[in-house]
């Protein structure tokens, strides 16, 4: 197999005319993957926290709304839920909102879509690991709360959420892994993050392997960062007296 | 507001029939062949030969972190170039399929192997040395002490797994391969009714996962007071 290697192709101006290297193209994916993972993944922490929460209080009606919303997202794959909130989502709109948003800028529809999906995939997540976090405490502890005075809400403010929260970081760092792998799905909308622009750059430079090895090798040093980062976060929260505690 | 018609629908469903078994043949495939690379994975990062761990470790952590759009895009890539040049088949044959399948098992291998891994560290330190003390091989007590009872407490996971695994299916898309969810958005663009058909759709995957998930939670729970 002949295939001729250019690892120079990078440091080329592209072919549009403008100053830009290929080299930025690939930057600008990057910082579209990881302004969309980043904003994602705050809404999908609010979310999840809000809809995991639900799911252990003991009223009925609220905790099978909150069990409806986590089977709804968990069951439809991302590809389509993107596709829904793109192309559907502007038609069911009420009309004047719904013709706001088809003028727009593309760009501008194309990351508000991918970052609602993202947010409401993940937050469906966050919300299983968050209810796992709230139901792994020892009853004694919710009993212990009210038996000092606390009303519900003040029991799970003070007492549960701050011990759930330190035991649910190790499973969310493999979430937010996960939110910055999903985000690759957003180039089928035409979003120009990292994967979009690997595709690109296939297009622009007939150099297939290259760009693909560039691109995977991105999403690897962004795979390490965030680990880094969350392990971080683990040692400095974890719980005295637990598994992996101090 | 918009006004549906879903009239496009009952006539396109030999189609998209045609695309669900595309979506089922890849699920099956890359299932079956990921249980079957993810054990021998498993065994290889448990075994106490270091090159083999570090393989099997280095394959599994590679996989993981990289987005699946990107390994299907590799795949559409290689493939058709590696068959190409190994079987001197014409260029331009369609290979899409193939190199889907090929994708999804290989990438889903190293989810399986985890998962796999885990189910094995599960059986009790016990086992493996009585079936040694009953003078049993490594390979004899692995086939047919350890595994036997990893794999019995494992199913549910794995079958979640294939689940998502035939969510994931979807994401052929990239190929432009008439997959379940391919030919629901080809007929919803011809006919002009994408609303319609990528409502269809959702609602299909929505009631097939949901049922799939419900029957393996069923299960769970049997073999949780069994």
């Amino acid at each position: 197999m002949a295939y001729n290697w250019n690892w120079g192709v990078f440091l080329q101006p592209t072919a549009t005319g403008d100053d830009s290297t290929y080299l930025d193209w690939m930057f600008h994916g990057l910082q579209m993957t990881i302004g969309l993972s980043l904003s994602a993944w705050l809404i999908a922490l609010l979310l999840g926290a809000v809809v995991g929460v639900l799911r252990t209080v003991p009223n009925r009606w609220l905790s099978g709304l909150a069990t409806a919303y986590v089977e709804v997202f968990r069951n439809i794959p991302l590809l389509v839920q993107l596709f829904l909130w793109y192309f559907v989502m502007p038609e069911l709109l009420p009309e004047d909102l719904g013709n706001a948003f088809k003028q727009s800028n593309p760009i501008v529809q194309q990351f508000l879509s991918s970052m609602v999906c993202l947010a409401l995939f993940t937050s469906a997540r966050v919300a299983e690991q968050v209810r796992s976090g709230i139901n792994s405490l020892p009853p004694g502890q919710k009993n212990a709360g009210l038996a000092l005075g606390f009303t519900l809400p003040q029991t799970y403010r003070h007492v549960m959420l701050p011990m759930a929260v330190r035991l649910i970081v190790p499973p969310l760092t493999s979430e937010f892994l996960n939110i910055f792998k999903n985000s690759a799905v957003c180039s089928t909308i035409g979003l120009l993050e990292l994967a979009a622009q690997g595709r690109q750059l296939v297009d622009y430079t007939a150099q297939p392997y290259e760009s693909f090895i560039a691109v995977t090798i991105a999403y690897l040093l962004l795979n390490v960062v965030v680990m880094s980062g969350m392990r971080w976060v683990e040692v400095h929260v974890r719980v005295p007296g637990y598994i992996g505690g101090k | 507001m918009h006004e549906f018609d879903w009239s496009s629908i009952p006539n396109a469903l030999p189609f998209l029939w045609d695309g669900m078994k595309i979506s089922l043949e890849i699920t099956l495939s890359a299932v079956v062949f990921g249980i079957v690379w993810g054990t021998l994975l498993a065994l290889m990062r448990l075994s106490s030969i270091t090159p083999l761990s570090w393989f099997a470790a280095g394959y599994v952590n590679l996989f993981r972190a990289v987005p699946l759009v990107m390994v299907l895009l590799w795949f559409f890539l290689i493939v058709p170039h590696l068959l190409e040049s190994l079987f001197g088949l014409p260029r331009g044959t369609d290979m899409r399929l193939t190199s889907a399948i090929a994708g999804f098992a290989l990438f889903e291998a190293a989810y399986y192997s985890e998962i796999i891994r885990a189910g094995i560290q599960s059986v009790p330190k016990g086992q493996m040395a009585a079936a040694s003390a009953l003078g049993m091989t490594y390979g004899q007590a692995m086939r047919l002490v350890v595994l036997p009872q990893a794999f019995r407490n494992m199913v549910p996971l794995l079958l979640t797994q294939g689940i998502i695994l035939f969510q994931d299916t979807s994401l052929v898309y990239v190929s432009a391969l008439a997959d379940f969810f391919g030919a629901a958005y080809k007929v919803g663009d011809r006919d002009g009714r994408l609303v319609e058909l990528l409502l269809f759709a959702g609602a299909v995957y929505f009631v097939l996962c949901f049922a799939a998930s419900r029957v393996v939670r069923h299960y769970q729970n049997k073999m949780k007071t069994a």
